[in-house]
């Protein structure tokens, strides 16, 4: 009569664990942290909708109708992607209390897109110390790019310093020892600038023979280029926000003066710089592109192109479709798109940040052909190639191969 | 002071009855109730929402020192988000580049903002009512500028702005960095409100409150004017300047743009909201510049600032005198109900 018990127990036992091991290894594959569940990937966003930099706001919205069009056609993996944007106004301290928001009462699984330089200084070392990814950032600041001291934080646009060595390459390549004058915004923006071609020249910066600032405050730089074209220099570098590089060509222009000049991508707007200085005077003008310009016609039979106008026809028709931060906004969220497919069931912060830190040259339509996203668990600059491109009557021709600068982390 | 001037100060005080305690402060029991609540509350909620309760005490401190520069002495301010920004700024400096405990920067930038808004209430002086609301807004319009000048970036930190090391709880206490960051906040606020209640009822504060009614009148009382008026604007300067610092360590980060004009109408907005000249107010005025926007979000996220306007428009219809409005309403209503 002893038998049968003692099999039973021992039976039962077997079963348990043959139930526990396959059950075990069902498991193995699906991993969440919080945020993501079998049905649902929680992203969180920060952009500012109101304020002084509402015109960014429309990143968020595109950003939004990517995720939208994901989830119309079944979602990632099966799983649907609920994307949680919240307004800051561009006002730090609202950047914090937000992104608190996002991770400790909605819970998201990372944060993604967060715009600007000082929103996201705000909330870095809080999402590091919460191990929250950071995802893909709107700003071109180069110190997102450091995944020694940050390893949660990874940028996205281009940084400012890589494409200073970009336009450093470009002259030592096409006009080696010219004089150089560079004319810098003297802030964090103008200074990496003015980092990244002085480290991109080399022992070739000798060549610089005047590096003039201006404040941000300042009504205009009229006298600052009157000043630099008393050095005679051969080439002028213009690293400026919109309305100062409009200023600065309409100077030279009027000056008859006619030196080789290279414009910062930020000031590279064909409705806010360009057409103010002149076209006359922004002929021959240089600068640098990563992405489509939705405006140009040289796109108009392309498929990425057309893919984002479908896009905005479906699910924004209201907004202005020439507007370049929709094109930012639209390949950031289907880099972050890409990331995630990668991530399949593993749906761990560290496994994101894993997948984040190994993409392999990822293109995306929005891209200047060629513009491949790639990074690594010492690179965490997603794009550090441009094209260079020149003024051409009324319009940006591209030009020369993909320039590409890694600075490595 | 002359004795002729002391003598009339004090025939002043005794023919004048005080003024009625329940306009400045709020019933014993009431503030009871409300103290034991704000002690209680962030034991049963999250993190995130305790983090909330603390800007909403910060906010509040900046509303009160609002209050008693316009409530109490009727001078105009635009120009909060200054000394909010000189508050804040020599907070982070003091722990970022002076290793100063952060407990010691809040009297320090309390009175380095004491100084600044004692000095600017000099020029302030030649100005009334709405020219001078224009003077102080042009200060903190100039203020995000200045701190991003290059001159002084080897502190400030230029537009990058500093972070914030944010403190432990000392004594080894077991509690989170921001329960323990909301109960030092509340002291604070607390110190900081009996302080201006006791201040409004003093004589100074009658001095003040005298010239807001009737600066002929009050000068021919004997007040002094400009003493009164740019002692206003110092400790009002002052108060906002504690509430930087704490905003500082609260947000763990400091950059100009945190301190545009927009902050300086946000405060000038929760004073109106809260009652002008009421204390107990600015708590819910500060509620309303912390939440409202937030609704409005929730409502719709395009026309959030749409919203906000529709939601303040109704509270300046229904409530014009704000919170104290409510609160009185309130009151009475209770009272019916006790006799009934």
């Amino acid at each position: 009569m002893f038998a049968l018990p003692r099999l039973t127990v021992a039976t039962v036992a077997a079963a348990t664990l043959a139930l526990a091991a396959t059950s075990n290894s069902a498991f193995a594959q699906k991993k969440y942290d919080a945020g993501a569940t079998d049905t649902e990937i929680k992203i969180g966003n920060i952009v500012p909708y109101s304020g002084p930099a509402s015109a960014y706001g429309v990143v968020g919205k595109a950003m939004g109708a990517v995720f939208q069009r994901v989830n119309d056609q079944g979602g990632i993996n099966g799983r649907k992607i609920n994307f949680i944007s919240y307004d800051d106004a561009y006002s730090p301290p609202k950047t914090v209390e937000q992104a608190r928001k996002l991770v400790e009462s909605d819970e998201v699984l990372l944060t993604f897109g967060v715009l600007g330089t000082p929103s996201n200084s705000a909330i870095q070392k809080y999402l590091n110390a919460k191990k929250v990814p950071q995802l893909f950032l709107a700003t071109g600041a180069t110190k997102w790019n450091d995944p020694k001291h940050f390893p949660w934080t990874m940028g996205w646009l281009p940084s400012y310093q890589s494409e200073g060595k970009i336009y450093a390459k470009y002259l030592m390549k096409d006009h080696p020892g010219k004089k150089i004058a560079i004319l810098y915004q003297n802030d964090d923006f103008g200074k990496d600038y003015l980092k990244g071609i002085k480290e991109g020249l080399g022992d070739k910066a000798s060549s610089i023979v005047v590096e003039e600032s201006y404040e941000l405050s300042e009504p205009t730089i009229d006298t600052h280029i009157v000043k630099m074209k008393a050095l005679n220099p051969d080439v002028m570098v213009y690293f400026t926000t919109p309305k100062f590089g409009a200023q600065a060509l309409k100077k030279v222009g009027e000056l008859g003066w006619k030196p080789v000049q290279i414009i910062a991508n930020v000031s590279a707007s064909t409705a806010s710089v360009m057409k103010p200085a002149g076209f006359e005077n922004a002929q021959g003008v240089i600068s640098a592109a990563y992405a489509k310009d939705a405006s140009d016609p040289q796109w108009k039979d392309d498929a990425g192109l057309k893919d984002f106008d479908s896009l905005l026809a479906k699910y924004l028709p209201e907004v202005n479709r020439t507007d370049s931060s929709l094109m930012t906004g639209y390949n950031m969220a289907l880099t972050m798109v890409a990331v995630l497919k990668n991530a399949g069931d593993d749906l761990t912060r560290a496994n994101i940040m894993k997948q984040a830190a190994s993409i392999k040259d990822l293109e995306i339509p929005g891209l200047l052909p060629g513009i491949k996203i790639s990074t690594s668990p010492t690179d965490f600059a997603p794009i550090s190639q441009l094209q260079m491109m020149r003024f051409d009557n009324g319009r940006w021709q591209l030009f020369g191969d993909i320039i590409s600068d890694d600075i490595g982390g | 002071m002359s004795t002729i001037q002391e003598t009339v100060a004090k025939t002043d005080a005794a023919a004048v009855d005080a003024p009625p305690k329940k306009s400045m402060a709020l019933g014993r029991t009431t503030s009871l109730v409300m103290l034991v609540a704000l002690l209680i509350v962030p034991l049963f909620v999250k993190n995130f929402v305790i983090f909330q309760l603390t800007m909403l005490l910060i906010y509040g401190i900046a509303v009160l020192a609002l209050n008693i520069l316009t409530g109490g002495s009727g001078q105009f301010s635009l120009g909060q988000s200054a000394f909010y920004a000189i508050g804040a700024y020599a907070a982070a400096i003091l722990i970022e580049i002076g290793n100063v405990n952060y407990v010691l920067t809040l009297p320090i930038a309390g009175i380095i903002c004491f100084a600044v808004g004692f000095l600017f209430g000099f020029p302030a002086l030649r100005l009334s009512g709405v020219y001078l609301a224009l003077a102080t807004f042009a200060l903190a319009v100039a203020m995000p500028q200045l701190l991003k000048l290059g001159v002084f970036e080897p502190w400030t930190g230029g537009v990058q702005g500093l972070v914030v090391t944010k403190p432990d709880a000392p004594f080894g206490l077991p509690i989170s960095q921001d329960m323990w960051l909301y109960y030092f906040t509340l002291v604070v606020a607390l110190v900081i409100y009996i302080a201006s209640v006791n201040l409004l009822r003093s004589r100074s504060g009658r001095a003040m409150m005298a010239i807001r009614d009737n600066e002929i009148a009050a000068s021919a009382m004997g007040v002094d004017i400009s003493m009164y008026k740019t002692l206003a604007f110092g400790v009002s300067a002052g108060i906002t300047g504690v509430a930087g610092a704490l905003g500082a360590i609260a947000v763990q980060f400091v950059a100009p743009d945190s301190y545009t004009f927009q902050l300086a109408i946000a405060l000038f907005l929760g004073m109106v909201v809260g009652g002008v000249g009421w204390l107990p107010g600015s708590l819910a005025g500060a509620a309303f510049i912390v939440f409202v926007p937030n609704i409005a979000e929730g409502i719709s996220k395009g026309l959030s600032g749409a919203f906000f306007g529709v939601l303040l428009f109704l509270v300046i219809y229904l409530v014009p005198h704000g919170a104290r409005q409510g609160a009185i309403y309130a009151e009475t209503l209770l009272h019916k109900l006790r006799r009934s």
